[in-house]
């Protein structure tokens, strides 16, 4: 069952194509990385899937209803004015949820990003990792049926970044939201998804489809082992062939 | 010793002129020394008090009124392109009009019985819009990826509004309030040099007055003062935007 789909979708902006035409299908549950080389449309596709953009051309078809879909930038996007606690609380309080409720599932939210304790706490408190939990937090304080990440990691350190992958592959293995998260960083692609898609560059069109085989969440080492190095081969041999086009 | 700078140079400036003044004969109608001006200061205090007061309550009042319209036009502007096409040309033609040109209008329309509220009418006009366009660059502020979780989670226009933009606008509605207020007590004294005898006794009233009867030392005095209310009232608003800010930002 599809949870959201491109039919050969297309985005033209005003300096030119910017994507496509395309067609992809996220599967309910699926962990998919959307893998391409800078300005190739990777957050035009994700801001299709999020419904946040329409398509010049082709079908955007769409399975959650509102409140269902949770999008992680790359940047925390926090309200600097609201506490960590209110920040994951928001998009509860603005679907008309009372504050008190609200507020009790955020503290539950930022709990399971392991941030108990860091409820008062302000945006510019917090280190980039805390911040990035948050917004984590805040995308699955709704329970979200899809949840797409826009390069989330990209400013952060690497320790840092591993560690929030591995957050959120044990959250993904929690509630199964299909995720759909953008990446230039192979490795990372390969070892949070059970797909890999290749986008050529820009206006991107699809270069390689790859699935990745392996429990989820990730097992120690995994990076290590032979299929993991095989398939982020393969990714990397698309990518290659996508930039020179 | 840096920080002394400016009150060592002072002093001597003052010392300077005092010294002057004495030694040239300088009649005092013309130049009266700083002893002189103190003296004149400690006399007349209670009513260049009172005079202050009345013409700072006119650029509060003014302050307060001008923070009210000019907020429900930017968010009036905010909301609708049409609205905010119509109003903007109209915000810069009061803006770039001179306050001392519209001065003799307004005194027509609201002062023949109220010459207060031409005071307040005219020093709203000034303050007006620092606080508009502050408010309606603040307004647009608001981080577009934040714009877009809020369109993402179905906010409602009015949602966006009190939920994002104006949260999103405090550090420019902060500084708006900080050049209006300034601007408020300018026109202030402004409109009541307009209004001349007509308006109300305010110190700008007391510098006319004074220079009139020739008390020169008088003026002065009610120079000194107005300087002061200035300086004070800009330290003020400094102290408030800089506990807003922290307020806002959490640190």
């Amino acid at each position: 069952m599809s949870v959201a789909a491109l039919t050969d979708v297309a985005v033209d902006y005003d300096r030119g194509p910017a994507l496509g035409p395309i067609s992809l299908s996220i599967g309910a549950g699926e962990a998919v990385a959307l893998v391409g080389p800078s300005g190739c449309g990777k957050s035009t596709a994700l801001r299709l899937l999020a419904g946040l953009e329409a398509p010049t051309r082709g079908e955007v078809v769409r399975a959650p209803g509102r409140g269902e879909t949770a999008v992680v930038f790359q940047a925390p996007t926090l309200a600097p004015w609201l506490s960590a606690g209110a920040n994951v609380a928001l998009p509860l309080e603005l679907a008309g949820m009372a504050k008190a409720e609200a507020r009790r599932r955020a503290d539950a939210a930022l709990a399971r990003v392991g941030l108990a304790g860091a409820e008062a706490a302000r945006p510019a408190q917090l280190s980039g990792g805390m911040a990035m939990r948050v917004s984590l937090a805040r995308a699955l304080v709704t329970d979200p049926k899809l949840l797409l990440l826009d390069e989330p990691f990209a400013a952060l350190d690497e320790i840092t970044r591993r560690a929030l992958a591995d957050d959120v592959l044990a959250l993904w293995a929690a509630s199964r939201p299909a995720i759909v998260f953008v990446t230039h960083n192979v490795e990372e692609a390969v070892y949070m998804a059970s797909r890999v898609v290749v986008l050529s560059r820009g206006p991107g069109r699809i270069a390689g489809d790859f699935a990745v085989e392996g429990p989820m969440p990730r097992p120690a080492h995994f990076r290590t082992h032979a299929g993991f190095r095989a398939v982020a081969e393969q990714v990397s041999a698309a990518l290659a062939q996508g930039v020179a086009g | 010793m840096i920080r002394l700078a400016p009150v060592i140079l002072t002093a001597l400036l003052l010392a300077i002129w005092e010294v002057a003044c004495r030694a040239l004969h300088v009649a005092p109608y013309f130049l009266p020394p700083p002893s002189g001006v103190a003296v004149a200061l400690r006399d007349d205090f209670p009513v260049l008090l009172a005079a202050a007061w009345r013409t700072l309550s006119t650029a509060l009042i003014a302050l307060v009124l001008a923070s009210l319209i000019a907020q429900a036009l930017a968010i009036v502007t905010a909301l609708s392109p049409i609205l905010d096409r119509a109003i903007r040309p109209l915000a810069s033609v009061v803006q770039v009009t001179p306050v001392i040109a519209i001065a003799p209008l307004v005194l027509i329309w609201a002062g023949l019985d109220h010459p207060e509220r031409a005071l307040v009418s005219l020093a709203v006009l000034v303050a007006f819009f620092p606080i508009f366009s502050g408010a309606a660059a603040g307004l647009r502020s608001a981080d577009p990826d934040l714009e877009r979780l809020f369109a993402l989670y179905g906010a409602g226009r009015w949602q966006k509004v009190t939920r994002l933009r104006l949260p999103s606008a405090v550090p420019f509605l902060l500084e708006g309030h900080k050049v209006g207020a300034g601007l408020a007590l300018i026109g202030a004294v402004v409109a009541e040099f307009s209004a001349g005898s007509g308006g109300v006794r305010g110190l700008a009233w007391q510098i006319l007055d004074a220079s009139n009867k020739l008390q020169t030392a008088r003026m002065i005095a009610a120079l000194v003062v107005l300087g002061a209310m200035g300086v004070a009232l800009h330290a003020l608003l400094e102290a408030l935007e800089r506990v807003g800010l922290k307020w806002w930002r959490g640190r």
